[in-house]
């Protein structure tokens, strides 16, 4: 008789509220009740709100129990859990529950779905198919259907991967390089994080598919020490992909060699910016390089480089498989396909919605986000991380789409949202943005890395109401600066979250401190 | 936290076959065990990976993991990050200084409190990373508790 599956996530927020201890009582309580049960550690859907959900696959129904903790185990157990009995906890077959219904999942389909660490379980779910067409069709093709997708830099830049690719695989030289850019540092945001702990292995396809079309024989990711999980679990699905004859020489008779190398930051935001980050690959400190050259021409060790965020690689896959006309089709005006929104901060249904571009900020905030954790009204939302402007409550009708963003001085960037309720402190937000450019600066360029504490100065003159006209006038000053002569989007950016709070929210520099 | 010694610190330069590019990696793989980079482990890795001291200093000090001072035993990251300021974080870091009686970046009674800039738990704020676990929905109370639980093991 086939043993039950019960599945729980490993997978980092999750294992952050109990999931490891909801398994491992799991295993308790069955070996104790006498059953044979197949326990799956798989990754996140992305309900994250309903962490830890377990799963329990019932006549090959998924059957979801949402917030469970390691005291509900038993209770679910004699409430006939192994045929998805009834519970306080049940919220009946995943597939069903609306947060995840009515997605768009094109890069995260298999997150959540199977086991990260199976390669069968993989390839059940299409794992190697792409890259399998990939050699048959050739590398024209594959560049041809990447460009033809539409699909931009998820990192934050937007850059057409088609354009990128196709200038490092027109380059020519001796070896060139594949580096992913897992540097996820945005606050707000962790989709290459759950899809790294979800599906690895197609990350690790989507990389051999990029070093097959530009003629790299070498991957490269660069993952943040502030994943441990994320380091573990991809650590070992490149070592199983390797066992399995899918990295390494002549990769299943294709005469194509690849193997991917992980790395690990150490804590600097900059090296999360392409260039720092290259520096940081060779062994150096993570300092901005000056562009020209490209990355694309001169990148890792002086050779042509192709850097792509997780989620551009990983969305190859399919582009691949379904055709880059039919990525194209989902989206608005320039903006092709999906992006992986990151719901976060006070939120009350935090997570991962994965959606067509063009859809509102206020759909995400409202209908998937349900509003704030705290019950408050929303005061302001920062979208793209900590270089992104904060958005007033009023303006969430805003379409998800590069352009409408850059129109009103604001970025999208790599899809993260973070709701703050109208409780919220906005001179001290803008304060915190001066500050943590002074923290993380590389220290090359000076309106970075002096503009920065300047501004901090500046901003705390403003709150205790030192000469307010002349140092607001300053700070508008030092923004232009720091945007128009800071070499890298660190500097660049800072001034985004800052110029938005003096903006939409000037009356809380004369208030912050003083409830 | 021990001090590592000169045949650990040869055998992980060894281990990175010697590759003065993963300096980074090697310097990443020493302070995961050991916790900091002494002095002496940067003329030693200069010397082994045939770059300069200056180099190695200068990389040792870019770096927020790179630590020059010797941690406690345990380390208590609290995240500063907007996400988590969103959901009070500045309120459990008043509070975690308080409890601890102690500053950012300073180690008492075997404890090292520091700051960190997002750990992709933005979702569960606030998150809080003890001893290389990630922690997330951490209010006062769930503080005190993980805190109950390092002080059972000093």
């Amino acid at each position: 008789m086939a043993r039950t599956k019960i599945y729980v996530p490993r997978e980092t927020a999750a294992v952050s509220v109990g999931a490891n201890e909801v398994a491992l009582a799991i295993a308790q309580v069955a070996k104790k009740n006498g059953v044979d049960i197949e326990l799956i550690r798989n990754g996140s859907w992305g309900a994250t709100w309903l962490e830890p959900l377990l799963e329990v696959e019932v006549d090959g129904t998924r059957i979801a129990y949402g917030s469970v903790s390691a005291a509900d185990i038993a209770s679910m157990f004699d409430a006939d859990l192994l045929s998805g009995g009834k519970h306080e906890r049940r919220l009946g077959p995943t597939d069903e529950i609306p947060y995840l219904m009515n997605q768009d999942r094109w890069t995260f389909w298999r997150c959540g779905r199977i086991n990260p660490l199976s390669i069968e379980d993989f390839e059940l779910h299409q794992g190697f198919k792409a890259l399998k067409k990939a050699f048959v069709d050739g590398t024209e093709a594959v560049l041809e259907a990447v460009a033809k997708s539409g699909l931009r830099g998820r990192g934050g830049a937007g850059f057409p991967t088609g354009i990128k690719w196709r200038t490092v695989a027109n380059a020519k030289a001796d070896q060139k390089y594949i580096a992913c850019n897992a540097d996820e540092g945005d606050s707000g945001t962790f989709s290459d994080r759950m899809l790294m702990e979800g599906d690895p292995l197609g990350l690790v396809e989507s990389m051999a598919i990029a070093g097959f079309a530009v003629g790299a024989s070498k991957g490269y990711i660069y993952l943040r020490s502030e994943y441990p999980l994320a380091h573990s679990i991809l650590s070992r699905a490149i070592e199983t992909a390797r066992d399995a004859g899918w990295l390494g020489k002549n990769i299943k008779d294709s005469g194509f060699d690849f193997d991917i190398e992980l790395h690990l930051g150490a804590g600097s935001y900059v090296c999360g910016e392409e260039t720092a980050m290259l520096e940081s690959l060779e062994g150096k400190k993570g300092i901005v390089r000056f562009k020209p050259p490209l990355p694309a021409l001169e990148g890792l060790f002086g050779k042509p480089t192709v850097v792509n965020n997780v989620i551009s690689l990983a969305s190859v896959a399919n582009i691949i498989n379904l055709g880059g006309e039919c990525y194209a089709g989902m989206g608005i005006d320039r903006s092709k396909g999906t992006l992986a929104f990151q719901l976060a901060g006070n939120i009350k249904r935090g997570g991962l919605v994965e959606k067509s571009f063009g859809v509102t900020l206020r759909e995400l905030v409202e209908d998937w986000g349900g509003g704030t954790a705290s019950g408050r009204p929303v005061k302001a939302v920062q979208v793209g991380g900590p270089l992104g402007a904060y958005i007033p409550a009023d303006q969430l009708d805003i379409p998800m789409d590069y352009e409408a963003f850059v129109d009103i001085g604001a970025m999208i960037g790599h899809g993260g949202i973070v709701v703050f309720d109208d409780t919220t402190d906005m001179a001290q937000l803008a304060r915190f943005a001066m500050e943590f450019c002074a923290i993380e600066s590389c220290g090359k360029c000076t309106p970075c890395r002096i503009g920065s504490t300047r501004g901090v100065e500046v901003i705390d003159k403003l709150i205790e109401g030192v000469d307010r006209e002349q140092n607001h006038e300053l700070l508008v000053d030092l923004c232009d600066t720091m945007e128009g002569a800071s070499l890298c989007a660190m500097g660049g950016m800072t001034p985004y979250p800052v110029r938005s709070v003096l903006k939409y929210f000037a009356e809380d520099f004369a208030s912050s401190g003083k409830k | 936290m021990a001090r590592i010694d000169t045949e650990t610190a040869s055998q992980i330069v060894k281990d990175h076959k010697s590759k003065p590019e993963l300096l980074v990696q090697i310097l990443q793989t020493i302070v995961t065990r050991f916790g900091w980079v002494p002095p002496e482990t940067v003329r030693q890795l200069a010397e082994e990976l045939n770059l300069s001291r200056a180099d190695v200093h200068g990389v040792v000090e870019y770096y927020h993991d790179f630590r020059t001072k010797e941690p406690g035993k345990h380390i208590v990251k609290i995240c500063q990050a907007e996400a988590c300021q969103a959901m009070g974080s500045r309120q459990l870091t008043d509070h975690a200084q308080k409890t601890l009686a102690m500053s950012m970046h300073d180690t008492e009674n075997n404890i090292t409190l520091e700051p960190v800039y997002c750990l992709g738990n933005c979702a569960c704020s606030p998150a809080v990373m003890i001893d290389g676990k990630t922690y997330g929905r951490v209010d006062k109370s769930r503080f005190n508790a993980l805190l109950n639980n390092l002080r059972g093991d000093k």
